[in-house]
Order: structure tokens, then sequence, then C-alpha cells
């Protein structure tokens, strides 16, 4: 319980991604398996059900802490947080224990559930007197239910990749199921999440392994010199680049996995997705994107369309997805590529035979779930190029372009054929940097990271104020930077932490990839991708752009047509 | 940070023959037409200790102790007309017998005894009530009527003994020194950074400091105080391989500055008794936040003011409205005193009070 309590206070303590990962790793390597069977199962997001009332906890807190109930009420205030409130106004420990955390979990904080009502006060006040301060608060999150720490389950497997000596994917499909209410991880579970591959995971049929991703580069040319470049339009496919998740569904074994191209395996995350995949025979693998695909209300056609990635973003990240949730963001897999059939790995056979066989599998299959990511077809570039500029207005990047005898490679490789990416330029609006914050790693003592803000009004209007939207830290020079860092430092008006507000002077051309309506920011608006391509030294603030200019850039607005 | 009003309003009214009354000046003793700590230029002014909150320039003479002088001398002026005294010697102006008695908060600090007409009032001024080496430990004054600070006025704060304290910081030197990278400890110049030098272990490294901390460091030597050699980033000793291991201080302010450019990949900490709390300490950016306060806990809180065995309580600055309260529904006759000691906002309030 030391080790684990001193853990979560390593990693609550730092915002750096490599010291997370230390300490995770340090904390497995020396704990007992069964320590590091819960600590996985916690870190990794599982949650026992609430243990104790909270009603309950606080009254027996109070009394023990010898406080009346509106001191106990102004510590709360002051803190923020009942764990931690509870953790700090407990007279120290009067004993000393050394057990693990495992001994805690099970012999402790599980049977509180069943303990009788009567008995629950003095079974909690014994614990109490054994648990450090740092201790108690870990405790207390766990018993509560809100235990939750800055890593993720993405971290997670990492850490235990590194401890395991094996590759995170395995570790991330050992994973699944792992963290269900109500489990209880052993010392053998945990074992079995670091173990040497088995040779039935080793196994082609029945390994849920992905293959990596062949990935795009991007293409900036001018359209005049595609035919210069790359030939006739004939050579090529000629996609839609979807503003999606890249994803892979393999189904092996009656099993499926899906799995992003971080590495992620998110399954569970897009049921529809699973269940699709069960139509689909053995050994099979598909590549394409997932998206939000719904029915346009204000249009007759009977197609539907792709939904803003901001629709995406609400599903991701949630635990738990409930009917309402999938019925109002329905997902489609959007395939553009078969790598495996009937067990057999595709990716050396040229792009147009892997299509032709993916369409006539989607076709076979015929399932709401699963589309192919349409081809495209012009009179030359110049006309894909023109048919290109309806991207935005259909919610897609720009163009994707396969090599049609090339073969599937491996990561940004170009040796064995290449996949464009021809994206439309960004959005982009004048804004006004209104607060700074210091960057990490190379960047830790400047201020680096911004946010910016849109006038709510004409500059007419008298008492317009800016109204942040999008925080960007990236499209600088250092030496662009460093100049930036300098003015923040003259301009501050308050400081909060690493924080600061300045005096609006800075103004910034901001370029982004999409733009959606957002109740979750003060202006509405969410954009993607927001980056600084230039900076405004030219305007005066008074001259940046409205939310009014902001809003008529969003999908279906009447004045977004050039 | 802790400006929670409870339900009861708390009074702020004095009455006629009290031996300190508050004024827009500052805390005033009518019987000895004097301040205690004004924060506007007044006359006469006894100091209960240097921090720039508490000693303010302008006055036409100045009472403090002695240990103080050198401190005051550099912050307000070498020429401010300022009489010393060592602790428990008294002076007696217009009637009124004044002596001064140890606050534990940082050196020279000063709890004010005032006595006039067979009564006993006590203002303290900031204090602290555990030993910290640094300075003369705090002694509970006898007294009818005790003003008491309230920075750290609630339950939750209690600190980790100095013992505790000490090791913590050593430990996380060590460890940043075996990883060889420096280990920034952000923290008040004046009391606190001598405290932390006083109490590490000078072994792991070399240390070095900020231009701000080194002259207190002076003073503190001067007074007798055991601190161990320290660099300044000047120095020719001052190379990137020594860095690797050292330990500096600096100000919270030196936070994000180019100055801290030159200690490259280096852990960060900061050292207060608002870092107690979680959200303060994420707000604050650093690696780790040590529990470190020169101020009385909640615990120092009621033992002193229960040490002094006085009847009749004022309290200032901090959670004012919390104590006042709590004292009452303790059976004392407490309310509070508006002042102006510590009013920066909230995260300079950080630096300045803890």
């Amino acid at each position: 319980m030391k080790a684990f309590a001193a853990l979560y206070r390593e990693l609550d303590a730092t915002t750096s991604s490599l010291a997370k990962q230390a300490a995770l790793q340090r904390y497995l390597r020396a704990a007992a398996p069964e320590d590091a069977a819960w600590a996985v199962y916690f870190l990794a997001g599982g949650k026992p059900r609430q243990l104790v009332p909270t009603k309950l906890l606080r009254l027996l807190a109070q009394a023990e802490a010898g406080l009346p109930e509106w001191l106990f009420d102004e510590s709360y205030e002051a803190v923020g947080d009942l764990a931690e409130t509870i953790a700090l106004l407990l007279p120290p420990p009067t004993e000393q224990h050394d057990l693990g955390l495992a001994v805690w979990v099970e012999q402790h904080l599980l049977p509180l559930r069943k303990t009788p009502p009567e008995q629950l006060a003095d079974t909690l006040r014994a614990q109490w007197r054994q648990l450090a301060p740092d201790e108690r608060l870990v405790y207390f999150k766990l018993i509560t239910g809100a235990f939750r720490v800055g890593v993720s389950k993405l971290q997670v497997t990492q850490a235990l990749a590194a401890v395991g000596d094996i590759d995170p994917k395995r570790v991330a499909q050992r994973l699944m199921g792992y963290t269900h209410i109500g489990g209880q991880p052993s010392p053998t579970d945990y074992g079995g999440l670091i173990a040497p591959e088995s040779d039935g995971e080793q196994n082609q049929k029945t390994s849920g392994q992905p293959y990596p991703f062949f990935l795009a580069h991007p293409f900036n040319e001018p359209v005049e010199r595609f035919d210069a470049l790359l030939g006739t339009p004939a050579d090529w496919v000629v996609e839609w680049k979807w503003d999606g998740i890249r994803a892979q569904l393999v189904k092996r074994a009656g099993t499926v996995w899906l799995w992003s191209r971080g590495e992620e395996l998110i399954t569970e995350r897009f049921p529809e997705l699973a269940t699709m995949g069960e139509a689909l025979p053995d050994g099979t693998v598909l590549d394409g994107e997932i998206v939000v695909w719904r029915k346009d209300e204000t249009s007759s056609e009977g197609a539907g369309k792709v939904q803003p990635f901001a629709e995406l973003q609400r599903r991701i990240g949630r635990k738990t997805l409930g009917p309402k949730l999938l019925r109002e963001i329905p997902v489609v897999l959007l395939a553009y590529d078969i790598l495996e059939w009937q067990g057999n790995d595709l990716r050396a056979l040229p792009q147009e035979e892997r299509r032709a066989l993916m369409d006539d599998l989607v076709a076979q299959v015929q399932h709401p779930q699963l589309s192919a990511s349409p081809m495209l077809t012009g009179q030359g570039w110049q006309d894909l190029s023109r048919q290109r500029e309806a991207a935005r207005a259909m919610g897609v990047e720009g163009m994707m372009l396969k090599q049609r005898r090339a073969a599937y490679g491996v990561g940004r490789t170009k040796d064995v054929g290449t996949w464009w990416k021809w994206k439309i330029d960004p959005l982009s609006i004048d804004a006004v940097l209104i607060y700074a914050q210091r960057g990490h790693g190379r960047r830790a003592s400047l201020y680096s990271d911004y946010t910016f803000a849109v006038w709510d009004g004409p500059p007419e209007q008298a008492d317009r104020k800016l109204v942040p939207f999008a925080k960007a830290y990236s499209g600088l020079t250092d030496a662009e930077m460093n100049r930036v860092d300098a003015v923040i430092r003259k301009t501050t008006i308050e400081s909060f932490g690493p924080v600061r507000s300045v005096k609006p002077t800075l103004v910034f051309e901001l370029g982004f990839e999409g733009i959606a309506k957002s109740s979750r920011h003060k202006s509405g608006i969410a954009v993607r991708f927001p980056r600084m391509l230039r900076w405004r030294e030219d305007k005066p603030v008074e001259e940046a752009d409205t939310l009014g200019t902001l809003g008529a850039l969003l999908p279906g607005s009447a004045s977004e047509a050039p | 940070m802790n400006m929670h009003v409870p339900s009861t309003p708390v009074s702020f009214a004095s009455r006629p023959d009290d031996l300190v009354v508050a004024r827009p000046e500052g805390l005033y003793c009518p019987a000895g037409d004097f301040y205690i700590d004004p924060w506007r230029p007044v006359g006469r002014a006894v100091i209960t200790h240097a921090h720039s909150d508490h000693a303010r320039i302008g006055h036409g003479h100045y009472l403090a102790q002695t240990d103080s002088e050198g401190t005051l001398r550099t912050r307000l002026g070498a020429d401010i007309n300022l009489q010393t005294l060592p602790y428990g010697e008294a002076v007696e102006h217009k009637g009124v017998r004044i002596s001064l008695h140890p606050a534990g908060h940082v050196l020279g600090s000063a709890q004010v005894r005032l006595e006039h007409g067979g009564r006993v009032w006590v203002a303290s001024g900031d204090y602290k009530t555990e030993p910290d080496g640094t300075c003369v430990p705090f002694e509970p004054v006898p007294c009818d009527t005790f003003i008491t600070e309230s920075t750290f006025g609630l339950p939750i704060y209690r600190w980790p003994t100095q013992a505790q304290l000490n090791a913590d910081i050593n430990a996380w030197w060590q460890r940043n020194a075996d990883e060889g990278r420096a280990s920034v400890l952000l923290c008040y110049a004046f009391g606190k950074a001598q405290r932390i030098l006083h109490g590490v272990d000078a072994g792991i490294g070399p240390i070095v400091v900020h231009g701000a901390v080194e002259p207190l460091n002076a003073v503190y030597r001067a007074a007798g105080v055991a601190l161990p050699p320290t660099f300044r980033v000047s120095d020719p000793e001052v190379n990137p391989q020594m860095l690797k291991r050292a330990l500096v201080l600096a100000p919270p302010s030196a936070q994000g500055t180019p100055w801290m450019k030159r200690f490259g990949n280096y852990a960060d900490a900061f050292a207060s008794g608002w870092m107690q709390l979680r959200g303060t300490r994420r707000r604050r950016g650093v690696d780790r936040g040590f529990v470190m306060s020169d101020h009385a806990d909640w615990p120092g809180l009621q033992k002193a003011i229960a040490g002094t065995g006085a009847e009749r309580v004022f309290v200032t600055h901090g959670s004012v409205a919390v104590l006042v309260r709590w004292l009452t529904e303790n059976g004392l006759e407490a309310q509070g005193f508006k002042t102006e000691y510590g009013d920066e906002d909230v995260a300079d309030r950080a630096e300045a009070a803890a």
C-alpha cells in the first residue's frame, strides 16, 4: 500500500510522460505480483463498486477528527475533494502496518461492502489508525470509487510491455476485460500480462495482432505539376481523406479486435463495429476509417454523410456507452484496404487487387456498419482538383492518392509504393493571444503554449470582449517564439501558477483543419488541429477576427461558399 | 484561498480601554501612541519581523528585535531610525512597557508584549511553534489578550515534522543527483531558504543559490546560524558538470525565467505550506511540492493560543472568520482585526506568506 501510495503521488505530481513511464516501470519491477495485479487494475481504469456510502464516511470522519460540521465543510470547501479532505483531517495514525495493496484491497476494502452497518464504523476506524496520510488519500479514493490519476491505459500498456519485454500490442490484447467491474485480478492474471508470448499468441490464425499501419505522406505540389510528378490519374486509386479514426479490424478464430493507429485496442469503445466484425469470415483484416455517419436531417438524400470529428470525440474517452449515445452517434467503418483474407497476408499484392477483393467482400457482407470508401475518378488532375474543392462541404480533409501497383508498406516507408495525402488548405482566422503557458521539455522555461481569442462583436461595438476559442503551440520558429516569450513577460496582467494572462497585443493567423459547433467551449465553436500559420505583426488587435467571421466558416453556413 | 465566511458574523468592534485597536494605518496602541507593523507611514512603529508585508518604509522610528537589524537595514535603508531590543528586555514608552519575545517565524521575529495599567496584551506577528534551528523557538507569553495570525487557520493544515521535511528534501535531491540533474527548489528567499540550507545534507552535492538568497544567508551566518557553503551561478566553481548534482535555491519569482535555463533538464520543487493541498501543488506546475511553512499549522495555532492563557483573542490575516468562530465555540471571547498583511494575490501570497 505504501509503495502504491508513493506511485500515486509520483504520477500525480509530474506532467512529464517520460517521468510517469519511469515511475510505472519502477513500481511494477519492484512490486509483488499480487500487488502489481491490483495496481494495473486501478491504473488502467478498473473501479470497484462504491464500498461505503459517502454520507456515512463524512459523518464518521468528522467525528474522528473531532470537528463540528461547519468546520468540516469549510475544510472541504478549501480542498475541493472529499477523499483528500478526509485524508488530511483524520488524526495521525497510531499504529503501523506493512501490508501490500492486494491485502488491503482483498481483505480490508472489498469486504466493506458486506460489513453490517453496525460494525462498519469500528472497522473503518481500525483501518484509519493504520494508514499514513499519503496512503489515506489513495485509500479514500478507492473506497469512494473516485480513483483517477493522470496515466492513460496506453501508458500502462507500454510499462507492462517494457517490464515483460514484449510487444505492447500483445499486452493490449491481454488487458482486454482485465478491468471489468467486480474483477479480482490475481498474481496469475498479472503474470499472464507480462509473460513471453505463447504458441497460440504467436500463431497467426488465432492471434489478434494487427499489421503495422501504412502511413501517407503530404503532397503539396501545384496541380499543374501532377502529371509530371505522378503520371496519369489512371495509375492511382483516388479516395476522400476522411477525418476520423484510422483503424484495423481483425477477425480471427471467431474473435474481433479493433485497433487504432496508435496501436490501442479500441474494440470495447465501438461495440457496433465489433458486432459487424463477427459477420466477417475468420482470417480477415480490414484497414479503414471509423467515422460518425448519420442521415442529414436537412436533406432527403438517403445515404447520409460523415459528421465532424467533434462528434466522434464525444464517444472517445467514454467509459460506458449507453444505448442513447450509441443511437445518437452511430459509427461506420469506411474500409479502404484489405490486408488479410482467408488467413493469407495480402500486403504484397498490388493496391488495385487488394481493393477489388475488398469491394467484393463489402458487397457480400452487406452490413450497415461497413462501407467501402468510394473511389473517385476524373478527367485528369485538374478535374479531380475541382472535385476536391467540395471536400470542406463534405466534411473531409482532401484526397488520398494510392499507387495502383503499390504493395502495402510499413509505417512511413516509400520503398514498396506510396500513399499521398492531398489535403485542402487549412481554414484560417486572425486571433489574439490572451493566455500563455510555459511549455514542456525543451520549451520548459518558454511561454510556448497559447490560448487565442476572437472578438465577440464588430469593431463598432463599444463593449465587445475577447472570447477564447483555441489553444495552439506549434507553427512558430524558435526565434519567433523567443520574441513572443519576451512580449508575454512584458505584458503580463496576472499569473496563475504556470499560466499568465496578457494584455492583448499579439495577433496570429491560426490555421485549422475543421470547425464545428460545440457546447463545451465558451465560444460555442471547436476547431480541429489549430496551429499558428504566421505572426501578424502588421495587424492591430482591433482588426482581429470576430465570432461572426469564425461562425461563417462552419459547414452549412450561408457565407461559406467562395 | 481560504476566504470562506461561516454563518456567524465576526465582530471587529473595540472597547474604549483596549490596549490595541485597528486604525487605517495599522494596529495602534492608543496609550503609547505607536503602531505595530503598520502598513502606512507613521511616527513610531514596532516591527515584529522583516518580511515586507510587516516591515514597510517611511516610519519615523522603528523598534525591532536585535537579530532583525541586518535585514531591516538591507531592505528599508541603512539610515532608518532603528532602535533594537534583545528578546525579553523591556523598554517603557509613555507608560506602556514593551518587550519582544521569540515568535519562531524567521530570524529576529518577535511577538510584542504590551503591559499597561495592569493589563497584558501580546501581538503575535507571524509565528511558528515548531523549532527549526535557524531562529529562537516560539515561546508562549502569558497575557490577557492575544492577537494571533491565522494564515493557515483550517484543520487541513498540519505540518510534517522538521526532521521528516529534511529527510524528504534530502531524498529528492539525492535521487535527482543520482540521475544527473539539478534540483531546483523554489522557496521564499528570507527564512525558508536558510531553513532548508540548515536542514539539508550538504554531502549530497554542491549548493547554488539565487542572487536574492545569498545576502540573507550572510545575515543568518553573521547571527551565528550554521549554513553549509553556497555558490552563486557566477562563481568560477559553477559549471554544467557540477550543476548536475546541485541543489539550487531560488525565489518563486525565478520560476520560468531565463535564469533557470542554465540548469538544463532540472527537477523542480516548491516549498510552501500551501503545498499541503493537491490542487495547489498541481497549479504550481512543479515536479514536487514540499509542505513547509514558517507559519503555525492548525494544531500550532491552538497550542499557542491556549498557551497564553488569554481569555480574549483577536484574529488577524488568514482564516479570520473560521478561527473566530472556532474559538468562540470553545469558550473564548474572540473577534477579528482587519489588517493588510499578505494581501497580494494568491500566487504571490504563497510566496510571501508561506
